[in-house]
């Protein structure tokens, strides 16, 4: 049974299709890179499982059930988190603030127990062998952009997510920043995590994915493992929706044909 | 920012082996923060030491007991407003209607007392619920109608220095009745046996909140703050307590003689109120889940948002902090001039605590911004306005005053963006 299974989901926005028949899936363990050109629909994908778009068809199902996902705090409730690039941190609250943010904890008289979420975000942030973050009293606001991911993603190992969507992590990053993020994600994926990787990048998805699903203006083109494809025909299937036997049938590629 | 490349400065031993290792680390510490552009109270402190200190030598008396007395109930409402203002712009926002909103319950609270009898507490209750309400609206209106803040306001800001006039009437002011608890607040003293007594509450109290958290974290094993500083701390916040009390305690009243034994000694009530809200409003920005939200939305408001804080509601809050804060602030200023003026609350009123709050070290841009920043900064302005008047005589001494002022203000402002700039690069 797969963590997180789309079946024929589709989503416009007045006349403009953006998702029609999707099926996708991300199963627990599973690093699945969510691939495709701008415009194919991996954000609108991702905002339906993040409850901030609802599906006009199809179903969500997390653990084999059908859910209705509303808004946000519904896809939190499930275990799924989204890690936005730019959008996940408080720049002006430190390292521990962040990780706790809207669920603190609280002692004695309500007010918030630093110690305790001190000692478990500096716990949780050094069972991912994370090294590079000096302090977890430090801002967030004097991280690097690594680091930011870092703490972002750390976030969603805290509150033991079952499903985590990571919106193109690496994009602002460095090689050795870049590096040390797909170390992260390869970790959480083998905590048991689904890990939903949403990238540009061939070279971080051939890195890091068990598995590839690649959207082609809307449409599902194919969802493969990824020891049986090679990078030329990744990218044959972003641009053109088909690559040999894979993909879409030829006679119905995008609108465009 | 390459700094996450370097590894943990681990490598660098005490050298001096009487200095305990714990107070090394929270100097370097500190000095990493300050570099960082984290300068927290440093300047709003150096500031005020500098310009008290420029007044003391160019104007003896300066810091006499008189003097000081005038400072400290001239700072007094502006501190109050500058402390709900704080709230406000940690969320980016700007409340222009503080200052009216002010002379507005203070009107009200005047007129219930002196035209339909009430008793004083009634008043005060009465100006604070209408502060409570009008902020209430107005955060509703920013929050779910999405109008600005700005826009909002200032049209609120209008709208209640008219009310104020009407309310006011003919006659230009409504004077407080003499002997009422109301004038009391800045006019008549804590005994001194009891100033003292306060004092050493506050100062234990001071130290044993800083030396519980010290030991939880002790406990925790995290790296607390070494007991030599916060016994400096506690030294330092108990001299000038001290200092302060004992200065206050000095009989000002000219006429005391053999005959006349009636004595101006004491530090003023409204001191008591204004540590009373200090303590109060920064355990809530500083302890609470509430404060962090609100730091938190002044922050990023998406990422508030997505980590579950209700976003509308924290906005709306600020707004009936900041006004009902503002309404006391009247109340204190009617207590100031013992009596509520047509035109109370407006003209400056605001923008000196908005001045206060952001030369303390508040960002108008949201985030940024702490308790202590309005004490320090009233202190600031209230220094500022009270030196001036004794500085500059003549006939145009007022005009000059405003100018100093002003660029005092664009400084602390200009400093603000730079530390700004530093840190974002």
């Amino acid at each position: 049974m797969k963590t997180l299974e789309l079946r024929g989901v589709g989503k416009s926005f007045g006349p403009v299709v953006a998702l029609s028949g999707v099926d996708f899936s991300a199963a627990a363990g599973d690093v699945t890179a969510l691939v495709g050109d701008n415009g194919a629909g991996k954000s609108t994908l991702v905002k339906c499982i993040g409850g901030i778009h609802r599906i006009d068809a199809g179903e969500i199902l997390v653990d084999g059930t059908a859910q209705q996902l509303h808004e946000p705090r519904d896809a939190a409730r499930l275990g799924i988190e989204i890690v936005h690039q730019d959008l996940a941190l408080a720049d002006n609250l430190d390292v521990v603030g962040n990780m706790f943010l809207g669920r603190e904890r609280v002692g004695r008289l309500h007010t918030l127990d630093e110690n305790t979420m001190e000692q478990l975000a500096a716990q949780t942030l050094a069972s991912l062998g994370v090294r590079t973050v000096r302090s977890v009293r430090q801002r967030v606001a004097s991280l690097s952009g690594g680091q930011r991911q870092t703490v972002a993603i750390a976030k969603s190992v805290l509150w033991s997510s079952k499903i985590v969507i990571l919106d193109e992590p690496t994009a602002a990053l460095g090689v050795a920043q870049t590096e040390q993020v797909l170390d992260l994600v390869r970790r959480l994926a083998d905590r048991g995590v689904a890990v939903v990787l949403v990238s540009h990048n061939m070279n971080d998805v051939m890195q890091v994915a068990d598995s590839i699903a690649v959207l082609f203006l809307g449409r599902m083109a194919t969802q493969v493992r990824r020891k049986d494809v090679s990078q030329t025909q990744v990218v044959e299937l972003i641009t053109s929706g088909r690559s040999g036997e894979l993909g879409l049938p030829a006679e119905s590629r995008g609108a465009s044909q | 920012m390459n700094v996450q490349a370097e590894p943990v400065v681990a490598d660098q031993k005490p050298q001096h082996e009487r200095v305990p290792a714990p107070l090394i680390a929270y100097l370097r510490d500190y000095l990493a923060r300050l570099r960082g552009g984290e300068l927290g109270s440093a300047p709003a402190i150096v500031g005020l030491v500098v310009i008290t200190a420029f007044f003391a030598i160019v104007h003896q008396g300066f810091l006499s007991a008189y003097n000081l007395e005038a400072l400290v109930i001239q700072a007094a409402p502006i501190i109050v407003m500058a402390m709900g203002l704080v709230f406000v712009l940690l969320l980016g926002e700007i409340d222009l209607s503080a200052g009216t909103t002010g002379g507005l319950c203070s009107a009200i609270m005047a007129v219930l007392l002196l035209r339909h009898g009430q008793p004083w507490w009634i008043g005060v209750l009465a100006g604070l619920a209408v502060g409570l309400v009008i902020g209430f609206v107005m955060g509703w209106l920013r929050a779910r109608a999405g109008i600005p803040s700005f826009v909002i306001t200032l049209a609120t800001f209008l709208a209640f220095q008219g009310l104020t006039l009407i309310l006011i009437g003919g006659q230009g002011s409504v004077i407080l009745p003499t002997g009422s608890p109301l004038i009391s607040l800045e006019n008549s003293f804590v005994p001194i046996w009891l100033g003292w007594t306060l004092l050493g509450i506050f100062v234990l109290g001071y130290a044993a909140i800083k030396l519980v958290d010290a030991r939880g974290r002790r406990q925790s094993g995290l790296p607390a703050t070494p007991v030599v500083v916060i016994v400096a701390k506690v030294v330092a916040v108990a001299l000038l307590g001290s200092a302060f009390t004992y200065e206050m305690g000095i009989n000002r009243n000219l006429i005391t003689n053999a005959f006349f034994s009636n004595k101006a000694q004491g530090e003023p009530w409204a001191v008591v109120l204004l540590v009373l809200l200090f303590v109060v409003w920064h355990f809530t920005l500083s302890r609470t889940r509430y404060g962090r939200h609100v730091y938190a939305v002044g922050g990023n408001e998406e990422a508030a948002r997505r980590a579950g804080v209700v976003v509308s509601r924290i906005r709306i809050s600020v707004f009936v902090i900041c006004s009902g804060m503002a309404a006391i602030s009247g109340v204190v200023a009617a207590s100031l001039l013992q009596s509520v003026q047509s035109n109370a609350g407006a003209g400056n009123t605001l923008l000196l605590a908005v001045g206060a709050a952001v030369i303390g070290g508040t960002s108008l841009f949201g985030g940024r911004g702490r308790m202590i920043d309005a004490v320090l900064g009233g202190l600031v302005v209230a220094v500022i306005i009270n030196g001036m008047s004794d500085l500059i005589q003549g006939s145009n001494s007022s005009g000059y005053e405003w100018v100093v002022t002003g660029a005092v203000l664009l400084l602390a402002a200009g400093f603000d963006a730079v530390v700004r700039r530093g840190r974002s690069s």
